[in-house]
């Protein structure tokens, strides 16, 4: 191990591993199984020496090269019927993921050096990953979602004690009922989508609901001005492309 | 309408558009005039700007057709916009490649092909809109599949996903494809 220092960010053990191949000018089908691992381990202390944080990845990486390691030291074949080796390179695995992540790693070079918007090229507006939403609505807050969350639970009569019947709905039966409103018609008010919520566990699951489609892009809530009424729509589908 | 005309109202339209413009879009404000005429004008203005000297170009992007600035102008507006340019993370830009190729395909997925966890890298693809969950895994947990959106075309400069350029040693990789096990989101959750 040479004492000169190269400090890079690995963005993972297979990205660490590549560098590693790419170094020793070997082979990725035919990796110095023993030079390589003491290099990666030699690297992950330097890792530790200067204080960085190794994630777990790193250690369950260093334990398989070690357990690579160990196997290609014993005699092919005649291990008595060890279930793992098949006559196989125990590298074979290995070999297969790195060439795997080698592949994506490229292709994220190469999509790097694509004419980038608002890197390289730009348009008119200049900023057209900001998704104001269209006809100028503003996205809503948290805070004002829970407002009026607030709203629609008051508003559910304080007596309804005499109801037995636990009527069980998930989450994601609400997700699928929003999404089938959302394909039968544009939008939807916030309130009237709790118009028909009986209790406070449907509103509760019914709004949960909401914020997961949220979460995943799949709708989006806007509001025309502030204090206004609260708007779900479906967000802007991948395959409808931009009608400006 | 006369030819030039209507070249120079399309001219106008990508002007002001604020994101790409379809052939059907531009054929439904201009009307009275076929789309294959459209088409035609579309790919002119694109050779004009095509001449040296010109600081515009007219891509076709995301399905649609869009002005761009010249990239070899890139600093100029740049120092014009002021502000720093939103740069791309290897992780970030890996993730976006690995998702990209093999859409829809789920977290775990992409974990084991990057050997790290992706969590973070998820999060901030889906604030920037350039990934969106297109459908429920039919397997246990029903993990959420991930798919590429318009804004990834456009932030790409491509016209659709099999613009994408092919990767290398293509031989185990599918393109796009929308596998058996896979429920549509909409419906996800009847079963």
């Amino acid at each position: 191990m040479s004492t000169r220092v190269e400090l890079e960010i690995f963005e993972g053990p297979l990205d660490l591993l590549l560098h590693l191949i790419k170094k020793n000018e070997v082979s990725i089908t035919d990796i110095p199984i023993a030079t390589i691992t003491e290099q990666y381990l030699a690297t992950l202390d330097l890792l530790q020496t200067l204080s960085l944080d190794v994630a777990g990845e790193f250690l369950v990486m260093a334990a398989t090269l070690i357990h690579i390691k160990s196997r290609m030291l014993l005699p092919v074949g005649d291990d008595g019927g060890d279930d793992e080796d098949d006559g196989l390179d125990p590298r074979d695995e290995l070999v297969r993921r790195l060439r795997e992540y080698q592949r994506y790693k490229e292709a994220a070079q190469d999509l790097d050096q694509r004419e980038v918007l608002s890197r390289d090229v730009f348009t008119r507006s200049a900023s057209p990953t900001e998704d104001a939403g269209p006809r100028g609505f503003r996205e809503v807050s948290v805070f004002e979602l829970l407002a009026a969350l607030k709203r629609i639970i008051d508003r559910l009569p304080k007596d309804s004690f005499h109801e037995v019947t636990l009527e069980k709905i998930t989450v994601r039966e609400k997700m699928t009922h929003l999404l089938d409103i959302l394909r039968a018609q544009p939008s939807i008010l916030f309130e009237s989508l709790f118009a028909e919520a009986s209790s406070r566990m449907e509103i509760i699951v019914t709004f949960l609901a909401m914020l997961e489609l949220v979460k995943v892009r799949a709708i989006r809530i806007v509001q025309e001005e502030m204090a206004g009424p609260i708007v779900i729509e479906a967000a802007a589908d991948m395959d409808g492309v931009a009608r400006a | 309408m006369e030819r030039e005309e209507v070249k120079s109202i399309l001219e106008s339209l990508l002007f002001v558009a604020d994101g790409p413009l379809t052939v059907q879009r531009f054929a439904e404000v201009v009307d009275g005039v076929d789309k294959a005429m459209i088409h035609g004008l579309l790919q002119e203005l694109q050779s004009d700007l095509e001449a040296p000297n010109r600081g515009l170009q007219l891509v076709e992007v995301a399905g649609g057709y869009q002005l761009r600035t010249a990239k070899i102008n890139g600093d100029w507006v740049k120092k014009l916009l002021g502000g720093r340019p939103a740069r791309m993370g290897r992780a970030t830009l890996e993730t976006l490649a690995i998702i990209a190729y093999r859409q829809p395909i789920t977290k775990a997925e992409i974990e084991a092909i990057r050997g790290v966890d992706v969590d973070g890298v998820i999060t901030t693809l889906l604030e920037r809109n350039l990934i969106r969950a297109v459908a429920r895994k039919d397997v246990p947990g029903r993990p959420f599949l991930y798919g590429t959106t318009t804004e990834f075309l456009q932030l790409f400069n491509l016209n659709d996903l099999t613009d994408l350029p092919t990767l290398k040693e293509t031989d185990e990789i599918s393109l796009p494809e929308i596998s058996r096990d896979v429920i549509p989101l909409e419906q996800a959750e009847e079963s």
